[in-house]
């Protein structure tokens, strides 16, 4: 009886040892993979935020442009604010690929940084390094027709993270920047948001000069900010459609949007 | 079994094979955050953003 379970066993357990040997090192190779996973999720969700985040207040750093005026003295105000101005704006050419002519804020998204905006949209060159880009052959800031920008939801800096919350009647402050030779003046477009809706990837109609009636002929000056939605996913796109509330010279001061956004909390 | 490999032909005391299987860890996590997951991040599903205009 314990004579011949011991052959058998000895041959087996050398088989075994391969066998496990084998089945080690495949786990091993899953779980080390599981780990390279986990580490593509935390660089995808956590380092291009921190990237992109230093890199676009660098790029807003950098951008040559006017400073709106101090106040003049004894006013109480900590700014001058510009006049608004509803007359037919100065609008700047569209510039080249890749080129930074402006940044955007949104007062209603109290804690994000001002953020650049660019001219293209794909993704390696602009939306990944740069921040928001603007759509090629759309109108420039201002213009008869729809502005549409594209921004990240959730990764490089996420600069349309928090687009849901943005609700009818909100402002969204653009400031072109011409100082560094582009024809223009450096100029304040307040929009305000008129309508959001969520649409398939492939209905392009929203960036149409008159939004969603491509065949129009556009008469307004519109905005349109587009995004990934649902978040974490680029199945659907999150598009809110601004018009041109006023606009006014940076050298007349600074809109009164931006003033209570960075003085008051919880505006 | 293959980290037990490298455990085995790592030098000096534990401490010392602790410490440089740390530097050896960071080494991979910095390659794949400069190199790696920025080459295949374009490969992935929910970063198809583009249409064709």
């Amino acid at each position: 009886m314990t004579e011949t379970p011991a052959r058998p066993r000895r041959q087996s357990s050398r088989g075994a040892r391969i066998a496990y040997g084998v089945v080690g090192v495949v786990g091993e190779l899953l779980i080390t993979l599981g780990v390279l996973l986990f580490g593509f999720l935390v660089w995808q969700l956590w380092w291009t935020d921190v990237q992109g985040n230093r890199a676009q207040a660098e790029v807003v750093r950098e951008l040559v442009r006017e400073t709106p005026p101090a106040p003049t003295a004894g006013a109480t105000d900590s700014v001058k604010i510009a006049e608004p101005r509803h007359d037919a704006p100065p609008v700047l050419e569209e510039q080249s690929h890749a080129t930074t002519f402006a940044t955007m804020q949104v007062p209603r998204w109290d804690g994000e940084p001002e953020r650049p905006i660019s001219e293209g949209t794909d993704r390696a060159t602009v939306l990944d390094v740069l921040g928001v880009g603007h759509y090629e052959g759309t109108a420039m800031p201002g213009d008869v027709g729809n502005f549409a920008v594209a921004g990240h939801r959730t990764t490089y800096a996420k600069p349309f993270n928090r687009v849901a919350e943005l609700k009818k009647g909100d402002p969204v402050v653009v400031r072109t920047s011409t100082l560094d030779g582009s024809a223009g003046t450096d100029t304040w477009y307040v929009y305000r948001v008129v309508s959001t809706q969520i649409v398939a990837p492939t209905d392009v109609q929203v960036i149409a000069p008159v939004p969603n009636e491509p065949d129009e002929q556009p008469t307004k000056r519109m905005m349109t900010m587009t995004t990934c939605h649902p978040m974490f996913s680029a199945r659907e796109r999150y598009i809110v459609h601004l018009e041109l509330d006023y606009w006014a010279p940076v050298s007349s001061g600074t809109p009164a949007e931006l003033v209570g956004s960075t003085t008051a909390k919880g505006r | 079994m293959m980290y037990g490999w490298l455990w085995r032909h790592l030098p000096g005391p534990t401490l010392v094979r602790v410490l440089i299987s740390l530097v050896l860890l960071a080494a991979v996590v910095a390659a794949c955050f400069a190199w790696l997951y920025p080459a295949i991040a374009p490969h992935m599903p929910f970063n198809e953003t583009t249409v064709g205009e």
